[in-house]
């Protein structure tokens, strides 16, 4: 009689116990992620399709770049990119954790010894990938028909700053997520997207909106975003880039306690 | 003989849904080795099992384990495979990257050669998801569950909405797998499905254990034979007659659970002169169930 603890049938030894290693569970669930969403029409359409659509007709087309200064172009490159990368992480997160997690599909990941925490980092960083596939695109249409114009640091800055500043609507994406069943997930993040988007300045400048608007937009994230870009491409003046930045820290970690109340809320339920 | 501890272990589990009982008092030891089926109808609480026996949902009271540890521990996870019952799978995804993906979960997963082998997903890994049918998606789903080369499966429905052909190859993959000195566990509402592949059937009904035993057994339990006819006896009349444990009325014909047939026909010629297309056959475990889940109702 042996008192073994775990007489599974090929109990195994304690080497091979040994976890994969973990980097790559991450590595390779966000590759996955990534060419997952790459190849789904309707999330590629709205998020990278309608920003620059919106951008040549509003940004380029519509001001009729007659020679005077790019100063349409440049704006709009600014804030069609915020809204590109919003867009990119409310439907990423949003969309994607409220139908994966409504329709099962979640609890068959749960249910693998994969770490949930990788689950959530693979979709940031799709939507930090996918955010700079955007700008680059956008930039590019910028330099070439808008006849954009800016130091090589202005470039990139906008690019991190656009990126990066898609972090906080990630936590929002995800609250969503937490929040919103499958099929009422995809509407939930349009009804919040365009108004927000419209009410922050992104699709025409927040000074030409009613004055009772504009006050408005402060208090919304997306006008921090689309102001740091400004600051980035130097419309906005550069000293109020550190507010706009804690603006959407601010606002990142009150979506990140949403999105965690949300989560436990929901575990709860399941597991409670 | 060594001694055994059981795979899965639950002990006085109830689990309750704000008002609706899922599970009563259930206390159940599964493996090692061996395929059990939780045979009930819709509602039974058969997945609810499996989610608890996952970590996917905690027992209101009572104790799960599995390997004698958390369900939730990464530890048990890595044992185990699983294949839910699920709406929708992203079908943007290959075969072959589906597979490569959930492998990556596992510390020493099975080649994916093996598992396409297994799966019955030859030819198939490079097709996307969302072009599959609806067999080869639950192969799918299959393959996921093995491919981390587990020392226990679940399988939660795995042949719902199959055809009879696809379902018996179905059940050879999942044969094939068990012949590897694994644990199954298999919830199925399919008796055919429980008697082909279990060593034991566990039937279980408005959240309680109400039967537990080999098929034979279980067809036992119901003492065995069916006798059909067309009678102007009333039901109560036949429920009356010494040795009939069930009736049901299936097209106007009466259908009998009885002990022995052989005096409740002899009682039934007795009563009803009229009488007539008598019919007595072996119980199929069908009748069983349904005798055993409908005295439960009538209890």
């Amino acid at each position: 009689m042996s008192s073994s603890v775990i007489p599974a049938p090929n109990s195994r030894s304690v080497a091979q116990q040994r976890a994969p290693s973990s980097l790559r569970v991450y590595v390779t669930e966000t590759k996955y992620e990534i060419i997952k969403q790459m190849r789904i029409p309707a999330f590629m359409i709205p998020t990278i399709g309608f920003p620059i659509m919106f951008y040549v007709l509003f940004g380029i087309v519509m001001p009729g770049n007659g020679g005077t200064s790019h100063y349409a172009s440049t704006y709009m490159l600014a804030t069609y990119g915020a809204f590109g990368v919003i867009g990119i992480a409310l439907f990423a997160l949003g969309v994607g954790v409220a139908v994966e997690r409504g329709q099962g599909w979640l609890a068959v990941k749960r249910a693998s010894p994969m770490p949930v925490s990788a689950y959530f980092a693979a979709k940031y960083v799709t939507t930090l990938v996918i955010g700079v596939v955007l700008m680059l695109l956008m930039c590019a249409v910028g330099a070439v028909f808008g006849h954009v114009r800016m130091p090589m640091s202005q470039w990139l800055l906008l690019v991190v700053a656009e990126t990066l500043g898609a972090i906080p609507f990630c936590a929002m994406g995800l609250a969503i997520g937490y929040l919103a069943g499958p099929n009422s997930a995809a509407a939930i993040v349009n009804v919040i997207y365009l108004p927000m988007a419209f009410l922050s300045g992104l699709f025409i400048p927040a000074e030409m909106l009613p004055r009772f608007l504009q006050g408005f937009a402060v208090a919304l994230p997306p006008y921090h975003l689309g102001r740091l870009a400004l600051d980035a491409v130097g419309i906005e003046p550069a000293s109020h880039a550190l507010g706009h930045i804690a603006a959407l820290i601010g606002f990142g970690l009150l979506f990140t306690i949403i999105a965690f109340i949300a989560y436990r809320r929901d575990e709860g339920k399941t597991y409670g | 003989m060594t001694a055994t501890a059981p795979a899965a272990r639950l002990t006085s589990v109830s689990k309750s849904y704000h008002d609706n009982v899922a599970l009563r008092d259930v206390s159940l030891d599964i493996g090692p080795g061996g395929v059990v089926a939780l045979l009930g109808p819709n509602g039974a609480g058969k997945t609810t099992t499996v989610k608890l026996l996952l970590g996917l949902a905690a027992p209101t009271s009572g104790s799960v384990e599995l390997f004698g540890q958390d369900p939730r521990n990464t530890a048990s996870r890595r044992r185990i495979g699983a294949m839910l019952q699920v709406a929708k799978v992203p079908e943007t995804l290959r075969v072959r990257e589906h597979i490569d993906l959930f492998r990556s979960y596992y510390p020493s997963p099975m080649a994916a050669a093996d598992v396409y082998a297994a799966a019955g997903l030859e030819g198939l890994e490079g097709r996307k998801f969302g072009d599959l049918s609806g067999g080869q998606r639950q192969r799918v789903l299959f393959a996921l569950a093995i491919c981390g080369d587990p020392d226990m499966l679940f399988l939660d429905e795995p042949t719902l909405g199959f055809d009879v052909e696809a379902r018996r190859s179905f059940w050879e993959q999942i044969r094939g797998f068990v012949s590897r000195g694994r644990t199954v566990l298999l919830t199925t509402h399919y008796l055919e499905e429980a008697d082909a592949l279990a060593d034991r059937i566990v039937v279980i009904d408005h959240g309680s254990v109400i039967a537990d035993g080999t098929s034979a057994q279980i067809k036992q339990r119901v003492s065995g034979r069916r006798i059909r006819c067309t009678t102007r006896l009333s039901e109560a009349d036949l429920r009356a007659i010494p040795g009939v444990t069930d009736v049901r009325y299936d097209r106007g014909n009466a259908e009998l659970i009885v002990a022995h047939a052989e005096s409740v026909t002899r009682e039934l010629l007795w009563s009803d002169e009229t009488l007539s297309n008598l019919e007595v056959s072996g119980i199929q475990l069908e009748e069983a169930f349904l005798a055993l889940t409908h005295s439960k109702e009538a209890a």
